[in-house]
């Protein structure tokens, strides 16, 4: 296994071959102990979220960090949505044109790629992926200067095509594998029989059969983008800028309010959150697929 | 022509990604690559060539040796996130291995951090990790306060010596799922009659693991390690998040940031350039070996 398999199988992959020992004994005590402490010490810091966003600023002292609120209240949550729901709108904007962008951009040349063997592909392959493990300091000096210059407006639709050429990578990567594993040669033998072009066979044959491709690559760019952080801050500001921006202006300051801080994170957290619980599976396939772009 | 024909839809199809990453990827490193050897300390911007001045000076010639200190933090962040995340990871892949009901639950929730950005998590991390002690306690060291563990209370990241050892902490919260997944995919990855073999030859469960199930694990352990490798080295949402640009917890990733504030173009990229030498020393051999691997396959 290696880091480039194919992403839709992901899921398959990590399902148990055989059904559970229904055996109990001393080892499945402290098999079950440890699944559980550890279940508790992954939800410790949601707990946290949680129970100091219902709060209201008085009612954190040190001393009752850990307790329930003594009234809850959600005067926290809309202190924080006051101070995030611009940029909560505009982290759509950018987060959706980039994951259908992106995933286009992937599946053309996934497709490409994954039948057509010319000379040094594998080196070309090679180059396309290294873009997406960059630190992309390495790029940000220069970068924000040709943005002004080829005219991109700044804020979120420089952002859009930051992401949108540096998921470049990775979509290609997961829509090549796609291909290679799942799309028969004998249907692109037969499309290309019957007289269909490349570019025929991929819009009529392929874009049709290219749905979990697609729903990989979607929720991969639409959380990434939607996590950014590093091309926001050095790309936007606090006025035209995603959330995350304004999440670590209203956290950062000097003495933060703690509750609302901890009600904008899970505002902050909320769309990826829900994508990954309905959609759990892809977006473990996009993990598998790849790496991390971060 | 017929090349032509042939591979003239294809080649159109692929160029201008091709294009925008020669662009914007290799063409934008040269850029900065040209900028880091070039006198560009202010917003002035005279562009004398000065050769190797910027990385030479980071080394011999930075104030209070600023730049080794970022990468000595950044080495320790790396050390414990790695070993961290390796450990919890295969430890939580082998439980499941073993067979856990509702296992699909338990995999869901150790790997939901990854769904959750550093910036989020950094808030609940920085009161986690609240550096008071004693009575006035909070965050963890409250919680070993009540469970008896005095001891353990620390001053987290706010230690001058070991806090990028509880900068890890997070990293390592977000990411054993993702190294579970891995190992998990790993583990079931290996074909059943190779265990069946290995009981039939009267192998211990021990034995077993020892002998036939980790070996087979390896290439898995490997790219686990240079995934998150990788990430470490490039660790600057997080430590923007719990701790802000300050000198305890500088790693290069943000001196590159602040240096910028500054307009010290060349000396940031310089830094940057550094950076990306790092990473491309683990990831390179990477990309081949995988290319190789696959190609063997």
């Amino acid at each position: 296994m290696t880091a480039v398999a194919a992403p839709q199988q992901a899921l398959e992959q990590l399902k148990p071959r055989t059904k559970p020992r229904r055996a109990f004994g001393p080892g499945s005590i402290v098999k079950y102990a440890l699944v559980l402490l550890f279940l508790i010490i992954v939800l410790m810091p949601m707990y946290v979220l949680i129970v100091t966003s219902f709060k209201s600023g008085s009612d954190i002292g040190v001393t009752s960090q850990w307790n329930l609120p003594e009234t809850w209240t959600l005067k926290s949550w809309e202190k924080a949505w006051d101070s995030l729901h611009a940029s909560f709108i505009r982290t759509f904007e950018l987060a959706v044109p980039v994951a259908l962008i992106s995933s286009v951009i992937g599946a053309a040349n996934g497709f490409v790629l994954s039948r057509w063997r010319f000379p040094g592909a594998d080196l070309v392959f090679t180059l396309i992926l290294f873009g997406m493990f960059i630190p992309y300091q390495a790029v940000m000096i220069p970068l924000r200067d040709i943005v002004t210059t080829i005219g991109i407006p700044p804020g979120i639709p420089t952002l859009v095509f930051v992401h949108c050429v540096y998921g470049i990578p990775i979509c290609t990567l997961i829509f090549r594998n796609y291909y290679a594993t799942t799309v028969p040669e004998e249907l692109v033998e037969a499309a290309r029989v019957d007289g269909a072009g490349l570019l025929r066979t991929f819009g009529w044959i392929i874009l049709p059969i290219s749905i979990p491709g697609f729903v990989v690559t979607v929720i991969w760019q639409f959380t990434s983008a939607w996590n950014d952080y590093l091309f926001a801050i050095f790309l936007s500001n606090t006025r035209n800028g995603p959330i995350t921006i304004a999440l670590n202006a209203l956290a950062g300051a000097q003495s933060p309010d703690y509750a609302a801080s901890m009600a904008g994170a899970l505002i902050t957290s909320l769309p990826t959150l829900v994508v990954y619980v309905l959609l759990g599976r892809w977006f473990i396939g996009g993990l598998m697929a790849g790496s991390v772009k971060s | 022509m017929r090349r032509l024909r042939q591979w003239g839809p294809g080649l159109l199809l692929l160029s201008p990604s091709l294009i925008l990453l020669a662009v914007f990827v290799y063409g934008l490193i040269a850029w900065t690559t040209k900028v880091s050897v070039s006198d560009e300390h202010n917003a002035l911007g005279s562009k004398g060539f000065v050769g190797l001045e910027n990385y030479t000076k980071l080394f011999t010639d930075d104030i209070n040796d600023r730049f080794t200190h970022s990468l000595k933090n950044l080495l320790i962040f790396t050390v414990v996130f790695l070993v961290g995340a390796m450990f919890f990871g295969l430890l939580w892949a082998f439980l499941l291995e073993r067979g856990v009901r509702g296992e699909g639950f338990f995999r869901t929730v150790y790997l939901f951090p990854m769904a959750v950005s550093f910036v989020a998590s950094g808030v609940v991390w920085r009161w986690l990790m609240n550096p008071n002690t004693g009575e006035n306690a909070g965050g963890l060291n409250a919680v070993f306060g009540a469970l008896g563990l005095d001891f353990l209370e620390n001053k987290w990241w706010t230690n001058p010596n070991w806090g990028m050892a509880a900068m890890a902490m997070p990293a390592i919260w977000q990411l054993s799922g993702y190294v579970m997944a891995l190992f998990l995919a790993g583990f079931r990855g290996i074909p059943q009659e190779l265990r069946e073999a290995a009981a039939m030859d009267g192998a211990s469960t021990y034995r077993l693991y020892r002998n036939v199930i980790f070996p087979q694990l390896t290439p898995v352990a490997l790219s686990a390690l240079i995934i998150l490798g990788h990430m470490s080295m490039k660790m600057f949402d997080l430590i923007m998040s719990v701790s802000g640009p300050q000198w305890l917890t500088e790693v290069p990733a943000v001196y590159v940031w602040q240096t910028l504030l500054t307009s010290d173009y060349a000396k940031a990229a310089a830094i940057s350039i550094i950076l990306l030498l790092l990473v491309a020393v683990v990831i390179v051999p990477y990309l081949i070996y995988t290319n190789r691997a696959e190609k063997n396959a």
